[in-house]
């Protein structure tokens, strides 16, 4: 079972196909990314989740008001835009939660008294927003060339009544499950950069779903070398 | 449940340091470290650490390698920080390791010392002037600092004049300070920008490939019209040809090398230079 186990997520993850029953600890939907696709913004990069898709533009390193510089590494900030109505405290929320992911990976004693300004736009909204909104602010960040010690990625676990786990779960399936966890994790040794919970869940459930975000991850940073190799093999 | 538990038990691809020899010319990821020629043979086949004896004194480690754009060091290894190809140049006279560094395309531009830069005059304040090149914050360029200026015969720099200069002072805790003459005290191409033309910008990318040594796009671009362009490795490029037209074609002929393969360009050369 162990064995098949990496190939099965492998398939469900390149497959494209978000319906149908998906096993434990496998299935995240596929995946699409564009990078350079705004004019303006220093680096721009469009995530896609299956049909939640987050659009990402990063500005830096910037000038930055005397009133908000640190004097010894860079602001980060991040705006979050819902797709309807104005932002309110959940954005403000979520833009803390990506910020302070940002914060641990990118590398701001290298540009002291400047400003990195990452601007998130809601797309579409069709489950795990979340960690849409982290990937996309990471493929970002690299496509602007900020220094970052290491790449991040966001991953949605949803646990059921029954004890059954969904990785990346729908927009239907996050509101039937009980609790519903977000992982972020980094690339190097797949540590624990963030995570945000919501529900009911024992000690022993969150490391499980904590253990099956860090198998999922894997998949995910191979599509960000994938698309990477992609975009440079043209020029 | 155990089977998520077993499967983050695989070993994770990318973990180990590599060779930074058998990663050139490939893209690499932040986040990924490299090992250079010296640790290499000490994490060989020995392993543990082991390094062989050497009998003779000679024939010392090729010396200190220096790390480019892109890398840092980190501990005896070195860190990717940017996306992008990995290049090494060996050295030319013998001395050192080389150098490394990551070929990234970026847009925004970071003040480097010694870099030639086209800067717009954004403000005169006393003896300086507050120029524009692009960066996080303006370089301060002082009146003195062109050819032949004194305090009596100050140069005549407006605001919104295009300067082409390089820095002096450029590092990470400093304001810029850009001057326009060389260590000599001669201009050398360097002041202010004279009337006409137009600014435009592009990717720091092509800058650098349009001044590359072996560049057949400015020869072919010179064979068309009679020109003259500056090129700043802030991604600001400046041309100005004998009418308005030439001008805005050569603009956008420029801006679209980045895209365009070898062939494409040609046939769009050898289409303007039949009209």
């Amino acid at each position: 079972m162990e064995g098949t186990l990496p190939a099965a997520a492998k398939t469900c993850a390149e497959s494209g196909t978000e319906s149908g029953p998906r096993g434990p600890g496998c299935s995240l939907r596929h995946f699409a990314c564009e990078q350079n696709l705004l004019s303006r913004p220093d680096g721009s990069a469009s995530f896609l989740q299956g049909d939640t898709s987050v659009l990402a533009g990063v500005y830096g390193p910037a000038e930055v008001k005397v009133s908000k510089e640190i004097f010894n590494k860079a602001t980060l900030e991040v705006i979050l835009r819902p797709k309807i109505g104005l932002p309110g405290v959940a954005e403000k929320s979520r833009e803390r939660l990506i910020r302070n992911t940002c914060e641990a990976v990118v590398l701001g004693t290298l540009h002291p008294r400047t400003s990195i300004t990452v601007v998130l736009q809601v797309v579409s909204d069709a489950g795990s927003l979340l960690a849409c909104c982290l990937n996309a602010a990471c493929m970002a960040l690299v496509d602007a060339g900020v220094p970052m010690r290491a790449l991040f990625c966001g991953v949605t676990c949803a646990l059921n009544s029954d004890g059954t786990l969904v990785l990346d779960p729908t927009a239907k399936q996050e509101k039937e499950a009980r609790a519903v966890l977000t992982f972020a994790l980094d690339s190097v040794e797949r540590k624990l950069l963030m995570s945000t919970t919501k529900g009911l869940y024992s000690a022993a459930e969150l490391q499980q779903c904590l253990a099956a975000a860090q198998a999922a991850s894997q998949h995910v940073f191979r599509f960000y070398r994938e698309s990477l190799q992609r975009r440079y093999s043209k020029s | 449940m155990a089977e998520a538990v077993g499967a983050v038990a695989e070993s994770l691809p990318g973990d180990r340091a590599r060779a930074a020899r058998t990663v050139l010319d490939q893209v690499v990821l932040p986040g990924e470290e490299l090992l250079l020629p010296e640790q290499e043979d000490a994490e060989g086949p020995g392993g543990a650490g082991e390094r062989p004896l050497r009998l003779n004194a000679g024939t010392r480690s090729r010396g200190r390698v220096v790390c480019g754009p892109g890398l840092r060091r980190c501990g005896d290894r070195l860190l990717v920080t940017k996306c992008g190809r990995l290049r090494h140049k060996e050295p030319g006279g013998g001395s050192g390791g080389g150098v490394y560094w990551v070929d990234s395309q970026q847009k925004r531009y970071v003040p480097v010392k010694g870099d030639h830069v086209i800067g717009i005059v954004t403000a005169k304040s006393g003896d300086i002037f507050k120029v524009d090149v692009g960066g996080s914050e303006p370089a301060s360029l002082s009146y003195l600092a062109f050819e032949g200026a004194t305090k009596r015969n100050r140069p005549n720099v407006q605001v919104g004049d295009l300067i082409y200069g390089q820095f002096v002072v450029a590092n990470k805790d400093m304001e810029p300070e850009m001057v326009c003459i060389d260590s000599c005290g001669r201009a050398s191409g360097m002041g202010v920008i004279g009337q006409d033309g137009l600014l435009f910008k592009v990717t720091l990318g092509l800058i650098r490939k349009l001044l590359a040594p072996d560049c057949e796009i400015l020869q072919e671009v010179g064979k068309l019209y009679p020109l003259e362009i500056v090129f700043g490795m802030n991604g600001r490029i400046w041309v100005k040809a004998k009418t308005i037209q030439q001008t805005l074609i050569l603009a956008n002929i420029l801006e679209a090398c980045e895209h365009m393969t070898a062939d494409q360009r040609k046939q769009i050369f050898s289409r303007l230079a039949e009209s």
